[in-house]
């Protein structure tokens, strides 16, 4: 058990990561169509339909924050540390978006809600933006040293390594139109008449434009990073994966002809879930690559047989007493979170009404 | 060529790399804290306030417990709201700011912060959606159990957060470990031994009653001050009397119980942190006044010594005050070497304004619950006025808590751990004297414990301090364009704030049917029914008369 426990809260990082990727996923997807609404009211409507689920999505994301800093410490400051200018850009992107939902209907001005329909879209674009970035990056490996900072390295250094890595910007733009996608589908199964139909060539043109990022982000990782593929070539029956991504990346095409919205959403989070599932098998076992060359830098390490300054699931954990705690804690919660977190989205299912307490 | 070297020797006099990053990450750590706790205590006070609201609509079906719930729930949402927004940035902060602090405590700290994720931040942020939203989907009584959870969620989420800055405080149930990360680069961090010993360190329970009893002000006086201002513009009468008996009641138990419970958390503090308390007390030597306790004072951190000061002429109340007797011990500051000391002037200053105003609370709770013993509190307007201004004073008090409880912490961001000699004769490697060298400090964290032969105490473990806990790619301008960056965001986000709180609170809850919504005639009924609530005031001396709210109505219809 003791030493399966670095594995097990590996996993639960990725339990979380796709809940979190599935249902801000949506969310976010939403705020990036948001500025194809026709109408004031439309985009209420697309508002209205996240309405009372964000906040409680990005909890996902504060709870994944949390489990990295408890379970794997070590990883957690150096990723955050590291990515210090690109993190306060997701915290901005964030908060404007959290202030655009609540503040936009809460005048009639139509500058004002111009304003924070551009606040909605643009944060909205540029955190999905980010997150990819970060995943590509974290893939490719950032300049790690030995003792998990970055030697002379400062921040802004980091912000321009992070931004000359094209790899990067495929994941960063990819995920931005599977979210996109993803959100339409969303608004597709959440709206009715008029606004609905007009979601249908939405639902194509995001489709095909997340068809071809995928197909150049996997070509390119086929050319450049090689090593995302390292874990699928030991264990071969993980193709499985990749496999069930492809025919559920068909399934939306085929809900989407026949206008079954809700095939659609499913088949959308299960793309969703599969890529999440790949991303954290390549990672496996670390959970940031160094790309610091070991021989070259610390000869006397590479002596005493550190291959690479990669930050993994066993030199970045917690105690083994940590991992087991809140092992308990998260079997104890987690039960229940689920439990209640259905209760609700089943009590706001449906298409959105918009009525007094709407934004 | 000249004007090039006159140039860059004026860049570099400029130069932006002089900053200090650690500073700066105080600076922009102390910014973000201080705003996001402008809603966590309002959103802790006013849930329980709805509970109570809801509770008696279930009991009474009487829609004006109704009407006054959803008004709350309105201020509440977006309350909460913000203080999601901005808590997101604490969680960040922790790691991109605070680099070497998160590998010390992550092991410690990181299980108290993902159980309150698992058990607070899911409930409360779900159930909202129910409480904001549901009205119209839900049936009365989940509703009311959806109001119950936000309540618990949000009282919950204050749990873990304060057990986790206690144990900074209060170091308790871990020991200290150097681990390897890679070959030579060697970590020193903080391990759990015992998880209900880090929970119940000896100061959480103390700081969390406290924190509660902060937010419970808060509510109370935020609801007092929006039923004041009602109460002096003569609308939402009915409303504003029932909320603000009900505020002040809940703002008088707890101003009181603050000043009792905080008396007790003291005496704890001159146990479990002396420097704090004596920086608390800005006592520099023995014999200060007698040690009598320091009425008035500004301390002087150049010169060490306290300027202006009066004391009250007891000797040795001030013993008495902070550790129980006339002859217990209190360590003098100059016990302590100079960088083992906080920012007494800091300390003191938010320390002693706190007190103040906790002062002050007592005093207006009592007044104001003497005048409506003596049936005249509404008609008092000046009181009225000075009740829509006390809740600034909450906000106050809560934030220089805060300020006194941090500032009191340094130097050190996770506090060294101390016990009496006898307990600790079994442990080996970890006594330090007075004198006495550092010991095997690690690479990363020194350790620097300051421990006089006179406090008969001895370190059991090391403490981090704040200097060496930032993130080291971090230089001075990467923090200062995030600090500026908040500072922006969150001017533009306060100035929101008030606006649509304000608006929210021009608007007022919802009247009964017939007063409500009737966008022609509505400045007309409001003018009348005020009219009409003057007349009644005016010709009766009883401010409680039912009767006003009566033609308050009836003007309307």
């Amino acid at each position: 058990m003791i030493e399966w426990l670095p594995t097990i809260w590996f996993l639960l990082l990725g339990v979380l990561l796709i809940g979190y990727a599935i249902l801000d996923g949506f969310d976010l997807g939403v705020g990036i169509m948001h500025l194809t609404a026709k109408s004031d009211r439309e985009r209420r409507v697309y508002m209205n339909a996240i309405g009372p689920l964000w906040d409680g999505n990005e909890v996902w994301l504060v709870t994944f924050g949390g489990a990295l800093f408890a379970a794997f410490p070590d990883a957690y400051a150096t990723v955050f540390s590291g990515f210090y200018l690109a993190l306060m850009l997701v915290l901005l992107c964030l908060i404007l978006r959290a202030v655009s939902l609540e503040f936009r209907s809460k005048t009639k001005s139509a500058l004002w809600r111009r304003v924070w329909d551009w606040g909605f879209f643009g944060s909205s674009f540029g955190a999905a933006l980010l997150f990819g970035v970060a995943v590509g990056n974290s893939l490719v490996g950032m300049p790690i040293q030995a003792d998990g900072g970055f030697g002379d390295l400062g921040a802004f250094d980091m912000l321009f390594y992070q931004l000359s890595q094209p790899f990067g910007y495929l994941v960063g733009l990819m995920t931005v139109v599977m979210f996109a996608m993803h959100g339409t589908i969303y608004l597709y199964l959440k709206t009715e008449g008029e606004t609905r139909e007009r979601l249908v060539p939405w639902m194509w043109r995001t489709y095909f434009a997340f068809i071809a990022m995928f197909l150049l982000t996997n070509v390119w990782t086929f050319a450049f990073v090689d090593q995302a593929f390292n874990n699928f070539r030991d264990h071969w029956w993980l193709a499985i994966v990749p496999i069930l991504a492809f025919l559920a990346i068909l399934n939306i095409s085929r809900a989407i002809k026949k206008g079954n919205a809700p095939v659609a959403f499913v088949s959308s989070c299960c793309t969703i879930a599969a890529f999440c599932f790949m991303y954290f098998a390549a990672l496996f076992p670390n959970l940031v690559v160094s790309t610091i060359d070991v021989s070259a830098v610390a000869p006397a390490a590479f002596e005493a047989g550190d291959r690479s300054f990669n930050l993994t699931i066993e030199n970045a954990a917690s105690s083994s007493d940590t991992l087991r705690n809140m092992f308990i804690i998260a079997c104890m919660g987690l039960p229940f979170v689920f439990a209640y977190s259905a209760v609700i989205y089943w009590t706001f299912w449906g298409k959105v009404q918009l009525g007094e307490h709407s934004y | 060529m000249a004007l090039i070297e006159h140039l860059t020797a004026l860049t570099s006099v400029l130069t932006l790399a002089d900053l200090d990053a650690v500073l700066l990450s105080r600076i922009q750590f102390a910014l973000t804290i201080m705003f996001h706790y402008l809603f966590p205590p309002l959103t802790i006070g006013l849930g329980v306030i709805m509970v109570g609201l809801e509770g008696m609509y279930l009991k009474t079906k009487d829609p004006a417990w109704e009407r006054a719930c959803k008004f709350w729930t309105k201020l509440f949402a977006l309350t909460f709201a913000l203080g999601v927004a901005t808590g997101i940035v604490m969680e960040f902060q922790f790691g991109t700011n605070w680099e070497t602090y998160s590998r010390f405590v992550g092991d410690v700290f990181g299980s108290a912060l993902a159980a309150e994720a698992i058990f607070a931040f899911f409930l409360e942020s779900g159930f909202l959606a129910v409480l904001v939203f549901g009205w119209d989907r839900v049936g009365p009584k989940m509703h009311f159990f959806s109001t119950l959870m936000v309540a618990l969620g949000s009282s919950f989420s204050a749990v873990w957060i304060v057990v986790a800055n206690s144990w900074q405080q209060t170091p308790t149930g871990h020991h200290v470990v150097s681990r390897e990360l890679n070959e030579g680069a060697v970590f020193q961090r903080a391990e759990i031994t015992d998880f209900w010993q880090l929970v119940f360190n000896p100061s959480s329970i103390d700081r969390l009653t406290h924190v509660y009893i902060g937010a419970l002000i808060l509510g109370s006086f935020f609801v007092m001050s929006i039923s004041a201002w009602y109460i002096l513009k003569r609308r939402h009468d009915k409303f504003a009397r029932y909320s603000f008996k009900m505020a002040l009641v809940i703002g008088t138990v707890f101003s009181i119980l603050a000043a009792v419970q905080g008396h007790q958390q003291g005496q704890a503090v001159t146990e479990t942190q002396p420097a704090k308390l004596a920086a608390f007390e800005s006592y520099w030597n023995e014999g200060d006044g007698n040690n009598g306790i320091l009425l008035f004072g500004i301390p002087n951190n150049k010169e060490e010594r306290t300027d202006f000061a009066v004391y009250l002429p007891i000797e040795n109340s001030m013993n008495w005050l902070v550790a129980g007797s006339t002859d217990a011990e209190v360590l003098p500051l100059k016990d302590f070497l100079p960088e083992e000391r906080p920012n007494v002037f800091l300390t003191f200053m938010s320390f002693r304004i706190m007190i103040a105003l906790g002062t002050l609370f007592i005093f207006v709770t009592l007044l104001t619950c003497f005048f409506w013993w003596r049936g005249s509190l509404f008609e008092k307007r000046w009181l009225m006025w000075v009740w829509v201004f006390m809740v600034l004073g909450a906000y106050a008090g809560n934030q220089l808590g805060w300020c006194a409880a941090e500032f009191g912490r340094q130097p050190y961001i996770v506090y060294p751990m101390y016990a009496d000699p006898g307990e600790t004769t079994d442990r080996e490697g970890v006594i330090d004297r007075r004198g006495v060298d550092e010991g095997e400090a690690g690479e990363i964290v020194p350790a620097g414990t300051l421990v006089t032969e006179e406090m008969q105490r001895v370190r059991l473990e090391p403490g981090l301090r704040t200097k060496d806990s930032a993130s080291r790619v971090l230089k001075g301008p990467d923090v200062l364009a995030s600090t500026i960056m908040f500072g922006l965001i969150y001017s533009l986000l306060l100035a929101l704030y008030l606006f649509v709180m304000n608006s929210k609170i021009q608007t007022g809850p919802d009247e009964p049917a017939g007063e409500a919504d009737e966008a022609g005639g509505e400045g007309f009924l409001r003018i009348a029914s005020e009219r009409a609530g003057e007349e009644g005031r005016m010709t009766g001396n009883d401010p409680e008369r039912p009767e006003s709210d009566d033609i308050n109505e009836g003007g309307a219809r």
